[in-house]
């Protein structure tokens, strides 16, 4: 082994609890951040995955504006024709059209105002998990069929069952009065309090019958598998309306802009947290190298007096704060890595989680997301720190006076 | 042929209000490949010459010249390459570094210097063999008696083939039998390698090594002369 290598890996361990009280200290933050960024990471994959998944789907065609000013006039011309194109250039998605108004639902009891979406029963499923959340009944089957599938929390307010009567009352696109009357069902029940209390769905011919919308649509919503291949279908989906200025092509971070908002303030709050461990075991380190470079003045006076430049004890120095750093960075990351391995199988809960997570469109078991990214960002910052921290007593080597040093008890 | 020259050496030390003269114009010329002893009682500036030789510490005025080199005019850089390729110091209380077998202490400047591994390796243990340590090459000081660690100090000094030596006090913690066993080592070094020897000491047993003893008192030259 090189000579400065084996004198740094030695003088590291002259001291052998602090070394290991330090070493402690990293790999237990290290752990932690591996658990912790993983859990992060794998609840916000979960958050995007489940809110795309229910309803928005990962890529939409609108008009241009309609994302921001949902008015029933800003339509897609021939949207089934449109859909059937992407179908055939897009395989692999799941792509299905939708219309959507605000209208008044009546029951024999109640009124109130909610969101009426038309969809197409064959494809609905595909981009949508609400057809599989049914609490009753069934989904819709025919595109033009007078039936609606509603909420379970609208069931309730509206005071209607399976097989009830209920009317919509609204405008139609050309601003003709709207009126229908449809037969419930199936109740879904999301677990999304918005969902369930303020959504109901139509067959897309029924809904472009009734609000007078011709063969006018509002979205193409298209689901992919994975959000990797977003990017992708964004663009190919781009290509297809190439030419139709009025239509515009939006990723899930464009309809959904308040989960990235969302995410980003939970990452701001959380790095804050690892921010402040971090900066604790770079000072356990700074700690540990100031008391050796202390305690050892009059070794290093001597070996300055032998022509060793300040230079190459600062770079030894160094050098025993970086294999001090390897240590906790290896068994940090190996613990790390098996917590966050184990969890990622068999899934991380504690009591109260089921109702945080409602909140957050998450279940009440999170499974971690075991990646390189996730796996190094935490420790890797953790051994940049402690680097960074072995600065200061290295350059106070610059400073030493051989003839003092020597003199030092 | 003269490797050593000093001029004119001053150099005050000031404690509180009272300024202590350590060097007062001292003057000397010191032949290549000689022995000397510096003698003198504590704080007669013994050291404070060492020192300033070595390159240690700054003068207040005065030149020293060795091999040409203007030692006071150099920078810290200069200075600790001077050191590093032409000076051996060997100190009272040997100052090796501990985590490190006698082999590797003697290594350690060499490395610094930039010898290859298997140069070094020989070097060290020609050289360990030489002051009598063959077969303690792997042994840490602490398993070294202190006579063992001066002689390993003494090897670590002379490995590199320096042009100097300088000792301060080198028997100080030895009993007289081992004292006298690294005075014949240092005489049959400076005689075998032709190195110049230049040993701080207040032990009159060591001056009676020295061809030349310089007495010191109050940082002034006062006695220099040859001995037989």
């Amino acid at each position: 082994m090189n000579l400065t290598l084996s004198l740094a890996w030695r003088n590291l361990w002259r001291h052998k609890r602090r070394t290991w009280l330090t070493v402690v200290a990293m790999i237990f933050s290290n752990v932690l951040l591996v658990f912790m960024i993983s859990i992060q990471f794998g609840s916000y994959q979960m958050m995007i995955d489940n809110t795309l998944a229910t309803f928005s789907g990962h890529v939409q065609i609108q008009h241009v504006g309609y994302n921001e000013n949902p008015k029933i006039r800003n339509s897609i011309p021939t949207i089934l024709p449109l859909s059937e194109q992407l179908r055939s250039v897009l395989p692999k998605a799941h792509i299905a059209a939708r219309a959507s108004v605000f209208a008044l639902v009546s029951s024999e009891k109640r009124s109130l105002g909610i969101q009426i979406i038309g969809v197409q029963p064959a494809f609905e499923a595909r981009v949508s998990t609400l057809p599989g959340l049914l609490q009753e009944g069934r989904f819709l089957k025919e595109m033009n069929a007078d039936e609606i599938v509603i909420g379970s929390t609208l069931a309730r307010n509206l005071k209607v069952s399976l097989g009830d009567e209920l009317t919509l009352l609204g405008s139609g696109r050309d601003g003709s009065f709207a009126a229908g009357v449809v037969i419930v069902s199936g109740i879904f029940a999301s677990g999304s309090n918005d969902l369930d209390r303020s959504l109901a769905e139509v067959p897309l011919g029924y809904f472009q019958e009734t609000f007078a919308m011709r063969n006018q649509g509002h979205t193409i919503v298209i689901a992919v598998d994975g959000l990797d291949q977003v990017a992708a279908t964004l663009s190919v989906a781009r290509e297809q309306i190439n030419g139709q200025s009025q239509l515009v092509a939006l990723d899930w971070n464009q309809l959904q802009p308040g989960l990235r908002q969302a995410i980003q303030a939970d990452l701001t709050s959380a790095w804050f947290m690892y921010g402040i461990l971090i900066i604790l075991v770079a000072f356990s380190v700074l700690n540990t190298q100031l008391m050796s470079v202390l305690e050892r003045t009059r070794e290093f006076g001597v070996i300055t007096a032998l022509g060793v430049k300040p230079r190459k004890l600062a770079s030894l120095v160094m050098l025993e704060a970086v294999l001090m750093a390897l240590i906790g960075l290896v068994i940090g990351l190996v613990l790390g890595w098996m917590l966050a391995y184990y969890l990622s199988i068999n899934g991380f809960s504690y009591p109260g989680m089921e109702q945080m997570g409602e909140k957050f469109n998450l279940p009440g078991v999170i499974y971690p997301s075991v990646s390189l990214l996730s796996m190094l960002l935490g420790p890797g910052l953790v051994f940049l720190f402690c680097i960074l921290a072995s600065i200061y007593p290295s350059l106070r080597l610059f400073r030493l006076q051989p003839v003092e040093a020597m003199r030092a008890v | 042929m003269t490797a050593i020259k000093c001029v004119d050496l001053c150099k005050n030390y000031e404690q509180g209000d009272v300024v202590i003269k350590a060097l007062d114009h001292v003057s000397l010329d010191i032949d290549a490949g000689s022995f000397i002893c510096l003698s003198g009682p504590s704080g007669s500036g013994k050291t404070t010459l060492l020192n300033m030789i070595g390159g240690l510490d700054k003068l207040d005025s005065g030149e020293i010249d060795i091999d040409g080199q203007r030692v006071d005019q150099l920078g810290k850089g200069p200075l600790a390459d001077l050191r590093l390729h032409n000076i051996g110091f060997v100190f009272q209380s040997y100052n090796l570094i501990p985590v490190l077998s006698a082999r590797e202490n003697v290594e350690f400047v060499m490395q610094v210097q930039g010898m290859t591994a298997a140069e070094r390796r020989n070097k060290s243990l020609a050289i360990l063999k030489e002051v009598g340590l063959a077969g303690m090459e792997d042994r840490r000081p602490a398993e070294l008696s202190g006579g063992q660690q001066q002689r390993v100090a003494v090897a670590r000094a002379i490995v590199s083939q320096p042009k100097l030596v300088l000792a301060d006090e080198p028997t100080a913690n030895l009993d007289s039998n081992t004292a006298r066993q690294l005075m014949d080592l240092l005489r049959k070094l400076n005689q075998h390698h032709h190195v110049t020897f230049l040993i701080a000491t207040h032990d009159e047993q060591v001056m009676e090594y020295a061809e030349r003893l310089i007495k010191m008192q109050d940082g002034k030259v006062i006695n220099d002369q040859l001995q037989a």
